[in-house]
């Protein structure tokens, strides 16, 4: 095994992203999974609800120049998007089979991408980092790292903290297990189904539409910032196995790290025998297959995910 | 109408519109029509898979970009006049299309053949995001390759050569793919009437019973899969041909969708329900594309209306008119 | 050891602390009926299921025709003779009559890569086809789609399909279910030929079909044999008096 001439610091900086990615990843995911094992419903719509909340938070910003602000109406905003797009659309996909979905959902795609574009131009908008949080902070270690990205750590954190506090000991949450669980008793319980599943869909819209914004501040808000993100979530998924929340949250880590350290490492691993410029290429282009491989490799042996139903 | 009908006519009118614009120079009708006709391969690909067999293959780009930079790669070096491998033996570039044409194919079922033999195993949704994901896969592996274009992609000058054809010549050009759409809409035809055909269609509809009569449904899934991604990738050989361009949006998520919203408006299974809906859907891009920019609003405010109402696509909306 | 087609020996299952299939012996030798019976929830779907081989069991063994074929996948055991019916029609209901019973005629024929020449040129699979629906009185019925068709009829074109296959025997889960008593005389006298074709190992509730129609049968409480034997020997058994047949259900 060569030795690799890196510091450790560095090394330590990385893995931080990652799980600062895995943890927005993680916002993400959760919407969809809970979505996918509640409703039956899968939702390409949902990276465009992650667009929503960023554009609504972009915009909010702009106007009163506060981040607190701006993450309440990216929250609001998704959460209404969801409500509305769940109340005129989604509801007459749940009997539908997984193509029709697909379809209506993809529409939803169209739908949203152009009339963002449409109100807000093809230009990106920007979304400040809060001042109160810009500029490096101080850990042990004499590690110096970004203070906004360790407070996306914290909150992303905090939130499935939260969602687990929520799923493990509420009404709400008892009733999502049981509808993951037997989609026809629940109805037959007495429970408002198609209350539960507005609040469902409002809920994954409304973490999606967090995730947007506060990703947003370090990333540029565009038309189809959503979309990559998405199939990443779905990734995440498809290893966590669908239904589960722990296994987006692993899953989440997952690929966050192994993305982030694998761009970060696989160049370096290369320049150790091969040229400079070749080593970035063969480097780079690898680490952007490398979390498919992941995939492909928990597919080979867990075909339903690492903690989906067998 | 009859179904028999509506494929005759359909097939008859994008025949004519190229002929007709032929006599009267206008060129650019001619390469819409052959875009129609390239499209159209492409989703009448998807629909060996989808149509057929059920399985929503949501990365269907993949084949179609292989198939592109299968033509891109021989094609740019044939044109540089440097070797793609010069080591135990020398493998060189090539303009010529059938040459082209059979390495599109062959790369395209083995693509499929590996990510059909791993996404297959799953079902549902799981097969839906894994045929996404290795889609996305391929693009973003594309965009960060810099050997041929990374993200800008690759300009190929001369269109690539046939025997006997001028192939810069618009008309000759479009027959070319018009001819290659007939053979392969004539194999789907044959396909869905013979036992293999029937099969995969009950695969579709009832997985436990096909296994029920001793058919192994992974094995014949797989091979609707090959032969999906094998007719998709020389669709794409044909599109950077068209362009003499190739770029990693081939592979794009926006591809993928854009393929199966063909095969979707024009009616899923039906044989010439990719015509129909690749011809609409360019019909519909250089009229609202006209009015506003904007215009991949109505194509998904269509696309909804489509599948919330109307699921026969515009086949079935237009034979259920008549007696069937 | 000898004569028996199906063989199921041991087999056993638990979901988690519950025993599911206790240690089941069973056999169907050639030329009977051999029904199952048995209060709801005592493990008959399990049980064909792990016989059909869509599930695995924990120990034990099944065998055919002699041939052990506990680790076979569902299509194989088919491949070899195993021609199961569900209880619930499971049929590819968008296709034709006729449709059906050729894919049966195919997996017969384990000729499904065939992509050239049309279905309806095929002559040999049209024969078997034709002959399966004759034996069943669905051949007017060839052109019709599954979904139109009445309850019985897909009852019928599940037999139709089964036939196809050539079965050494036949896994038969509730045939009569939802016949009215027309339907169930007729499935009846139906299932009563059909024991020359090939020994038919039959799970059902309805207490005079079985009566009419078995050889042998076994009764299946909470996953246990308590009792193979006649009509005679099952109908006088207290243990299964006592167990099943006490509580009497009309037959329907």
């Amino acid at each position: 095994m060569p030795t690799l001439d890196l510091s450790t610091l560095l090394l330590i900086e990385q893995t931080l992203n990652g799980v600062q990615f895995g943890v927005m990843l993680f916002l993400m995911a959760a919407g969809l999974t809970l979505i996918f094992g509640v409703m039956g419903l899968i939702n390409l719509a949902h990276g465009s609800l992650y667009m929503v909340g960023a554009f609504a938070a972009a915009a909010v910003a702009g106007i009163s120049g506060s981040f607190i602000l701006a993450l309440i109406a990216a929250l609001s905003a998704a959460a209404i998007a969801g409500v509305l797009i769940e109340v005129l659309i989604i509801r007459r996909l749940y009997d539908r089979d997984h193509l029709d979905q697909v379809l209506a959902t993809f529409a939803l795609i169209l739908i949203f991408s152009e009339g963002t574009r449409w109100l807000f131009g093809s230009f990106p908008l920007f979304l400040d980092i809060p001042a109160a949080l810009s500029g490096p902070i101080s850990l042990p270690g004499g590690i110096e790292y970004p203070r906004y990205r360790l407070a996306i750590i914290a909150i992303g954190l905090l939130v499935a903290f939260g969602l687990y506090l929520l799923i493990s000991r509420t009404r709400i949450g008892i009733q999502i297990r049981a509808g993951q669980y037997d989609r026809e008793m629940i109805g037959a319980l007495g429970i408002d189904i198609s209350r539960l599943y507005t609040v469902v869909f409002a809920l994954g819209a409304a973490l999606a539409g967090f995730a947007g914004a506060m990703i947003g501040a370090i990333q540029s808000v565009q038309v189809g910032m959503g979309e990559p993100v998405l199939i990443l979530a779905f990734v995440v998924i498809v290893i966590g196995g669908i239904g589960s929340i722990k296994g987006a949250f692993v899953g989440a880590l997952l690929v966050g790290i192994t993305d982030t350290l694998g761009r970060f490492l696989l160049p370096l691993i290369f320049a150790q025998f091969l040229d400079p410029s070749s080593a970035t290429a063969i480097g780079s282009a690898l680490a952007s297959m490398l979390i498919y491989i992941l995939m492909a490799g928990v597919l080979l042996i867990r075909p339903t995910g690492l903690f989906g139903a067998a | 109408m009859r179904e028999r009908h509506l494929n005759i006519l359909v097939l008859a009118l994008l025949a004519a519109v190229p002929l007709c614009a032929y006599v009267s120079d206008e060129p650019f009708t001619i390469t819409l029509s052959t875009k129609v006709a390239i499209l159209a391969l492409a989703g009448v690909g998807l629909n060996f898979a989808l149509g057929l067999g059920g399985l929503v293959s949501l990365g269907h780009a993949m084949f179609f970009g292989i198939g592109g930079y299968a033509m891109g790669i021989l094609a740019s070096h044939a044109q540089s006049y440097t070797p793609i491998y010069d080591g135990l033996f020398v493998f060189e570039g090539t303009k010529s299309m059938l040459v082209i044409w059979l390495v599109a194919v062959l790369a395209g079922a083995t693509a499929a053949l590996v990510i059909g033999a791993l996404s297959l195993r799953t079902t549902g949704v799981y097969f839906i995001m894994i045929t996404l994901a290795f889609g996305q896969m391929f693009y973003y592996f594309t965009i960060s390759w810099p050997a041929y274009g990374g993200e800008d992609g690759l300009s190929i000058y001369v269109r690539n050569g046939f025997p006997g054809l001028n192939t810069l010549d618009p008309i000759q050009f479009f027959a070319l793919c018009y001819g290659i759409l007939l053979i392969v809409l004539y194999f789907f035809w044959r396909l869905e009437r013979a036992p293999f055909g029937l099969v995969l269609k009950a695969s579709r509809q009832n997985p436990l019973r096909v296994t029920t009569v001793g058919l192994g449904v992974y094995r014949i899934q797989l091979i609707a899969f090959v032969m999906s991604g094998a007719v998709t990738a020389l669709a794409g050989a044909l599109f950077a041909d068209l362009n003499r361009f190739v770029s990693p949006s081939m592979f794009s998520w926006q591809t993928s969708g854009e393929i199966m919203i063909f095969v979707i408006l024009g009616g899923i299974a039906r044989l010439c329900g990719p015509v129909i809906g690749a011809a609409v859907f360019i019909l519909l891009e250089q009229i609202l594309g006209d009015l506003s920019q904007f215009w991949h609003i109505y194509l998904g405010v269509l696309l909804l209306v489509v599948v919330l109402f109307a699921k026969g696509g515009l086949t079935g909306l237009i034979t259920r008119r008549g007696a069937s | 050891m000898t004569g028996a087609v199906l063989k199921v020996e041991n087999l056993c299952k638990s979901f988690g602390a519950l025993p599911v299939s206790d240690a089941v012996n069973l056999e169907v030798k050639s030329g009977e009926i051999h029904a199952i019976i048995g209060p709801n929830g005592a493990g008959k779907s399990t049980l064909i299921g792990q016989v059909a081989g869509g599930l695995s069991p924990d120990t034990g063994s099944i065998f055919l025709n002699g041939q052990d074929i506990t680790g076979l996948k569902m299509a194989h055991r088919a491949q070899l003779g195993l021609g199961r019916t569900f209880q619930i029609s499971s049929l590819a209901m968008e296709m034709s009559v006729l449709e059906n019973t050729i894919l049966g005629a195919i997996g017969q024929r384990q000729d499904a890569h065939r992509f050239w020449s049309p279905v309806s040129r095929n002559a040999a699979l049209g024969d078997i086809a034709m002959t399966a629906l004759a034996a069943v009185g669905l051949s007017a019925h060839a052109d019709q789609v599954v979904a139109t068709l009445s309850h019985g009829q897909r009852r019928q074109l599940e037999v139709a399909v089964a036939l196809t296959l050539r079965p050494k025997v036949f896994l038969m889960d509730e045939p009569m279910a939802g016949l009215g008593s027309e339907g169930t005389k007729t499935m009846t006298g139906f299932l009563d030929r059909l024991r020359q074709k090939a020994p038919i190992l039959l799970v059902e509730h309805d207490m005079d079909a079985v009566f009419a129609l078995a050889d042998r049968i076994s009764v299946l409480v909470y996953g246990k044999i308590i009792a193979t034997g006649s009509v005679e020997d099952i109908r006088k058994n207290p243990e299964v008096r006592a167990a099943y047949l006490g509580n009497d259900e009309p037959a329907s």
